[in-house]
């Protein structure tokens, strides 16, 4: 399979405005930094890590939403960065976003047929019959009846207002949809109702996915290959189960070993990995291997080298200095 | 787009069962329940006096407002003279009802030109942050002033007139304005649904006009209203030092300026106008007060 969202390199810097009105300072703020990544046509790529590591904004980068500070993103082919405003309208409508906050994602002053029609609106269709008729296919698609489309968001729930979401998402037909946390927001018994059918139209539809989540068992559930992200950097990636069962970063194994088992004396032992202390600050992060501070078997490499990210197992990309011996 | 059908989805369905029927406009729930609001409904009603009489005032006051009557000055309020007559026989009720005609007209000219300009500068400010640096220095520049001071200041450069009060006002509040319709700005600019609008293609004067500024308009409308009760008042302060409009044009503070060496004998010359000013500015900070509570209950004063 091709890859048709491909990142090189791509890296996103904040500027963070300190000190006092005299003595200005700006530092950076590495939210991503230096990420090599392929999606595949097809394909849900599942993309974890804590709060804060970057994952939003990695997303954000691959559509274009946020301007990279540096590196290259190829979608279906050709480089996306660079292009001006308009040149890259002719992208957009092949790749989407579904956000979080089923809240904070729906315009409260428009309806549910303007928010689903806006899309079209845009790429040239007008506010006609058959426009009508393309948004009420979305709504059916996503499981929602014909009369939401004159309903306001505030009058659903925060499951029915994903839905109206992931119809505006998909109304342009795209191939590539961020999902970034989708579920998080909702509540269990709506998150498998909603999973089970972004899978449906991924089905349908033949979408390629970026899952982000922080969830890994809805991760495990939806995703075909999963990639971990640590304070910027992917540090892991690899097909589902190689993740789930052989995992070769310290900090994945911890990421794996802390999701609640039924039985917990059936847990495999001496694999039990824990860390301690908090993610530490992107304004400064650590030198060497970022996760150095944190893992279990440190050795004196980390603390100097940043070790690559490289290929021990078919198709496991891993950035550790304990896979990798230098 | 050729979406394929959709089969039925089981799992959705206690999901979507239920999706309302009954339409609901939003804006016809704030309005529904700014009709049910108590000090909303105060303040419509007492600025509605205001607002009647200045429209009015050609069929409620006929009488000449300027037409000097020596031999009737100094009437106290009776059948005759509703309101009695100044130091110049002059009826107090038109003079009042013809006050209240411009200062109405004062505070509209004011509010309007603050909802054009303070928007425009507040979102381009807001929206753009390569503008902000520079257009919001400008803004703290005129805001630096106490407003009665600059205000006094554009309009002695400018010399007095009802045009010129209109202009120093704007210019002393259109500052003031841009500042909230550009926090607004900033909050909407990151909400989630301008990201969506985006991704799917949008440009910047639609994300403004269809996303940014319908959001921006509860706290500006609550704002206006208030800057309308403080033109109003701002203007009587001109008009009473003799800034504003020129005598013998009647303006609630000329006929007060008029009326304070009176005050003893004729108190009522100062005391009519005071009232009206007191009924207007009343009714429109209630009138505020209740748009506050229904648009933007944040900023509700906890109890």
């Amino acid at each position: 399979m091709t890859a048709l969202v491909s990142a090189t390199g791509l890296t996103k810097h904040f500027a963070v405005r300190g000190g006092s009105f005299l003595r200005r300072h700006t530092t950076a703020l590495r939210a991503v930094d230096g990420v090599d990544l392929q999606i595949r046509s097809g394909e849900t790529l599942g993309l974890v890590g804590e709060s804060g590591c970057g994952k939003s904004t990695l997303g954000r980068l691959l559509i274009r939403l946020i301007e990279p500070t540096g590196g290259r993103i190829d979608f279906d082919g050709h480089e996306i960065t660079g292009l001006s405003t308009k040149a890259m309208r002719q992208h957009r409508r092949a790749m989407q976003i579904i956000f979080q906050d089923p809240y904070g994602a729906l315009n409260p002053r428009m309806s549910v047929e303007d928010i689903i029609m806006e899309p079209l609106l845009i790429h040239g269709a007008r506010a006609d019959a058959a426009t009508r008729a393309k948004v009420a296919e979305a709504l059916r698609l996503v499981g929602l009846p014909a009369r939401a489309a004159q309903r306001f968001p505030h009058e659903f729930s925060g499951g029915q207002r994903q839905r109206v979401g992931i119809a505006r998402a998909l109304v342009l037909n795209p191939k590539f949809v961020v999902c970034d946390e989708p579920v998080s927001a909702l509540d269990v018994s709506v998150q498998a109702q909603i999973v089970n059918l972004l899978q449906d139209l991924q089905k349908e539809l033949g979408l390629t996915f970026l899952f982000i989540a922080h969830d890994l068992s809805v991760v495990k559930h939806i995703s075909d290959r999963v990639a971990v992200m640590y304070l910027g950097k992917v540090v892991e990636v690899a097909e589902k189960h190689a993740i789930y069962s052989a995992p070769q970063h310290p900090y994945t194994q911890a990421l794996i070993a802390a999701v609640p088992v039924l039985r917990p004396q059936d847990r495999a032992r001496g694999r039990r990995v824990r860390i301690a202390g908090d993610i530490p600050s992107a304004l400064n992060p650590p030198s060497g291997c970022r996760f150095h501070t944190r893992c279990p078997h440190v050795m004196p490499i980390c603390r100097v080298q940043e070790p690559a990210l490289t290929e021990p197992a078919p198709a496991h990309h891993v950035a550790c200095h304990l896979v990798n011996p230098v | 787009m050729n979406l394929p059908d959709a089969p039925s989805r089981p799992d959705a369905e206690a999901d979507i069962q239920d999706v309302p029927i009954h339409r609901q406009h939003p804006a016809w729930m704030t309005l529904r329940r700014l009709f049910r609001h108590q000090l909303f409904l105060t303040g419509i009603g007492l600025f509605g006096i205001i607002l009647a009489a200045a429209i009015l005032a050609p069929i409620i006051a006929p009488v000449d407002p300027t037409k000097l009557a020596m031999r009737y000055k100094f009437r106290p309020p009776d059948g005759t003279f509703i309101f009695g007559t100044d130091n110049f026989g002059r009826s107090l009720w038109s003079r009042v009802i013809w006050g209240a005609q411009l200062s109405v007209v004062i505070g509209f000219s004011v509010v309007l030109l603050n909802a054009i300009f303070g928007t425009l500068i507040g979102a381009l400010a807001g929206y753009f942050r390569s503008l902000d640096n520079g257009l919001m220095r400008v803004n703290d520049a005129l805001m630096a002033f106490p407003a009665i001071l600059l205000a006094i200041g554009v309009t002695a450069v400018l010399g007095p007139s009802t045009f010129n009060v209109i202009l120093a006002l704007a210019v002393v509040y259109i500052p003031r304005t841009a500042r909230i319709v550009r926090s607004s700005v900033i909050v909407l600019r990151e909400m989630e649904y301008v990201q969506a609008a985006v991704a799917a293609g949008a440009g910047h004067w639609r994300i403004l006009r269809r996303h940014i500024l319908p959001n921006a308009m509860a706290p500006l409308i609550v704002q206006l209203s208030f800057l309308f009760a403080y033109a109003v008042l701002s203007e009587a302060t001109l008009s009473f030092l003799g800034l504003g409009a020129v005598p013998p044009t009647p303006t609630w503070g000329n006929i007060m300026a008029e009326g304070r060496q009176y005050m003893s004998e004729a108190s009522w010359i100062i005391t009519i106008p005071g009232i009206a000013l007191m009924i207007t500015v009343m009714g429109l900070n209630l009138l505020g007060d209740g748009l506050r509570d229904v648009l933007d209950p944040r900023l509700r004063i906890q109890q």
